[in-house]
């Protein structure tokens, strides 16, 4: 993987900093999150110091500095959504799985965030569960869908 | 992210098919069509374009709306069912994988067009119902429960008893001009966009204006930016063409992040050449010869079909060096968002695609005098750019005549909420609140009463039901104190509590705050303390915490002003405007919340109860089982009982029980 990285970050030429973000994009696209590693990696070859990479990465949603979840579960907080209650399938998912939006279980098999509209508002509430789309979500369908999760093996 | 259908082998195989690239017929494409400046064709060349057109057709087509939002309804098992169906009974039929005509609420929505017969239109078509509703259209019996209507074409026979598609509703009041050919064409061929006229004004630009006439036209024409500003596009471009620099820059502002807003995506979606296009003529006429897409990340669907585009159109030399050989060079690529609300803001976005935090910038310098890297750049938004074509191609007094006194063109929305029609309309300015509420969206779902409209999102305000009649257009809607916004319209029945959604949106701006100015990223932090401290129950709260409580409500306004004042950008300018315009028109649920401690929607979760009706409880046991405060007790077969301290709120048994035994107080 550390290889992989590595030649994405040469096809990116050195000087040109506004190429800082497609950079970090792609490459956590490939690995599925920044490593402290390939942010180093990116500072060195960008000649762009550590902590204002730091500082832009941690600035935008999309960046995530640990992995994902084995299963990666979205909820949306669009206008549509809120509207149909989704708060509630909210903090239930939080209770069940025991952690915060934004957060990774420790055994590294759910993870959980919060999404703001997927334009999918005719069928809010809307929930994703790697990618994918679970409209028109009730708090049945939603337990259901998490026992399932659950009892998967993979 | 919207991504479930990316990963599917069988999708690119589809898109490989649809896509034609016979030679003859590129080159008749690109001769006869697009360099046709009369109009003017011979016979065989007019049935040639009709053909292309697929307005006459000689083998059965079959069109699937695979939009976002019709792949979310389940347009993918669907569009497989079809397939499947075509090989069993060995019929030949073209699938044309199309944009969405809006009405999402009915999707999957599935059109047949059989030679000599009209096009009809199908809804909610599913895995399930594919084979019966197609195995009746091809043997001319219409399946009444999901027939949608018909399109009118004059060389085609009619279906019986099938209404006609803009006799319904929902299409009757709209204009359709920026999504004319959305639900038509296939977004992955050039082909289809060049017989439907696309890239003839572009061609006719090039050659026979000057940049400052398209600047000219443009201005006459008074269309004016659609994402939110209302400043004049032409007046904006002749600043830029007029300021000196070394490399201009035009910037296409796709990164739609309001939240309930989706009209950028139809028309990314449904008619990707139509937009480049557009930016391709904008750039022309500000003398750029570089221009950027700034998408939004959680549009993989609509990045995907962006980038077929481009590609097709530098195949075609329609982008590129040397266009038709004018000597005119341009470039266009894309960008991804990473994902930060702020960055739909001009000097933001700019900032992000130099490689920097989005934060904004103290406006002057203007962007158009000085943005990316110093020089001068236009940020339009993508349905202003989509209005440029068909603005050069009539001319700018054609387009005048569309619309109000004031507002002129038509405006796209995204209907959302307790609707019964949701989804994506075109309607002229001028067009009654009222019309798009209850003719083209049909009314509140479920016999419920409307409350208000919500319409520009986090930074837009709420409209109650009282003021219906308004008219939609820039200064209309700004005297009764709102603004047009990007176009996201969320409908809100009796069942929302505009305490809630105050908060909701405050929470969000809080949220994507870029912390760069104070009064933003510490008001709206403040903002948010004072609306939850209304929203929720103080279980032991100290006479101390009770007069904060009470001094934090009186300083809201005086609060919301100053963030409007002081604020560097848009987003801390207006994110009081929900709030305020919530306090205007409904003033007594604030002050019901505040004294009171009471939610009259039962939307707050602090504030509301939950009783069992022992009559209509059968004791199955359900909602004790799910209630995660273990608050409700009672044995099998015998009425429940909820303990009040125990209850959170959380409405759980309220969700689960089958026999509507629980109420709210």
């Amino acid at each position: 993987m550390e290889e992989e990285v590595e030649n994405i970050i040469r096809k990116y030429p050195a000087g040109k900093k506004d190429n800082l973000i497609p950079l970090l994009q792609e490459i956590q696209k490939k690995a599925g999150h920044l490593s402290d590693n390939a942010v180093h990696e990116v500072s060195r070859h960008m000649k762009i110091p550590l902590n204002k990479i730091y500082g832009v990465a941690s600035f935008y949603d999309q960046f995530r500095f640990g992995n994902k979840g084995r299963f990666h579960i979205q909820i949306c907080q669009g206008t549509a959504c809120h509207i149909f209650r989704s708060t509630t399938f909210k903090s239930e998912i939080e209770k069940i799985l025991q952690i915060k939006a934004g957060n990774t279980t420790k055994d590294g098999k759910f993870s959980f965030e919060v999404v703001y509209c997927l334009g999918a508002c005719s069928n809010a509430p809307v929930m994703v569960i790697n990618g994918t789309t679970i409209g028109n979500l009730t708090i049945e369908k939603l337990f259901q869908e998490l026992s399932r999760i659950k009892n998967a093996n993979s | 992210m919207k991504s479930s259908f990316r990963n599917f082998p069988e999708l690119k195989m589809l898109i490989a098919e649809s896509m034609n690239t016979q030679a003859e017929e590129k080159t008749f494409l690109l001769e006869k069509v697009l360099k046709n400046l009369t109009g003017e064709f011979l016979k065989e060349e007019l049935e040639q374009v009709s053909l292309l057109k697929r307005e006459k057709v000689t083998s059965p087509v079959i069109y699937i709306g695979t939009g976002s939002c019709g792949m979310t309804a389940g347009a993918l098992p669907t569009l497989l069912a079809i397939r499947k169906f075509l090989e069993n009974n060995k019929i030949i039929a073209r699938i044309v994988e199309c944009g969405c005509i809006g009405f999402c609420s009915e999707e999957p929505i599935v059109d047949v067009h059989l030679p000599g017969k009209a096009r009809i239109s199908f809804r909610k078509v599913t895995e399930e119902n594919v084979e019966d509703i197609l195995s009746g259209i091809f043997n001319r019996n219409v399946n009444e429960d999901h027939v949608l209507g018909q399109y009118k074409s004059v060389p085609s026979e009619t279906w019986t008893n099938v209404q006609f598609i803009d006799q319904i509703p929902f299409f009757s009041l709209q204009q359709k001009i920026i999504l004319k050919n959305s639900g038509f064409v296939s977004p992955f061929s050039i082909h289809d966009a060049i017989a439907r006229g696309g890239y003839k004004s572009f061609y006719k630009t090039i050659l026979s204006y000057t940049p400052e006439k398209v600047c000219d036209i443009v201005e006459l024409s008074e269309l004016k930016g659609r994402g939110g500003g209302g400043f004049s596009t032409g007046k904006k471009w002749k600043v830029t063409l007029t300021t000196a620099g070394d490399q201009k820059y035009l910037i296409c502002n796709a990164e739609e992040s309001d939240p309930g807003a989706f009209m950028d995506r139809a028309i990314l979606e449904g008619d990707p050449h139509r937009l480049l296009e557009g930016i391709a003529i904008a750039s022309y006429a500000i003398g750029a010869s570089y221009a950027y897409i700034y998408i939004r990340s959680d549009y993989p669907r609509a990045l995907n079909i962006l980038e077929e585009a481009i590609k097709q159109a530098k195949e075609y030399e329609i982008l590129g060096q040397d266009i038709f050989g004018s000597g005119y060079n341009l470039n266009i690529s894309i960008r991804q968002s990473a994902g930060a609300f702020v960055c739909g803001e001009e000097t933001a976005l700019i900032r992000s695609l130099e490689g920097k935090r989005g934060t904004p910038w103290a406006k002057p310098p203007y962007p158009a005098e000085s943005g990316l890297f110093g020089q001068p750049t236009i940020v339009n938004n993508v349905e202003t750019l989509a209005n440029i074509p068909v603005i050069l191609e009539n001319g700018p007094s054609w387009f005048k005549g569309i619309g109000s006194k004031t507002s002129k063109g038509t405006k796209l929305f995204s209907i959302t909420g307790n609707i019964q029609n949701s989804g994506c309309i075109e309607v002229p300015m001028g067009t009654k609140l009222s019309d798009i509420i209850n003719h083209i969206g049909g009314g509140i779902k479920g016999g419920k009463k409307l409350k208000a409209i919500q319409i520009g999102g986090p930074s837009g305000v709420c409209i109650p039901a009282s003021n219906l009649d308004v008219e939609i257009g820039y200064e209309s809607l700004e005297e009764i104190g709102a603004v047009i916004g990007s176009g996201g319209l969320s409908v809100l029945d009796e069942t929302v509590c505009m305490v809630d959604l105050s908060r909701y949106f405050m929470e969000f701006l809080q949220k994507e705050s870029c912390g760069k100015c104070i009064p933003c990223r510490e008001g709206t932090k403040r903002m948010l303390e004072i609306l939850e401290g209304i929203t929720k129950r103080p279980r032991e709260e100290s006479t101390h915490e009770t007069l904060e409580r009470f001094k934090g409500v009186v300083q809201l306004e005086n609060l919301a002003e100053v963030l409007h004042d002081t604020s560097l950008c848009g987003l801390g300018q207006h994110s009081a405007n929900p709030l305020l315009s919530s306090l205007k028109w409904f003033r007594e649920e604030f002050e019901e919340h505040i004294f009171d401690r009471r939610c009259s929607a039962s939307v707050c979760r602090d504030m509301r109860t939950f009783y069992i009706e022992v009559d209509a409880c059968n004791g199955c046991n359900v909602c004790q089982k799910k209630c995660p405060e273990n608050a409700i007790i009672g044995v099998a077969k015998i009425p429940h009982f909820i303990v009040e301290n125990k209850c959170n709120g959380c409405g759980i048994c309220f969700e689960v029980c089958k026999f509507n035994a629980i109420i709210v107080k």
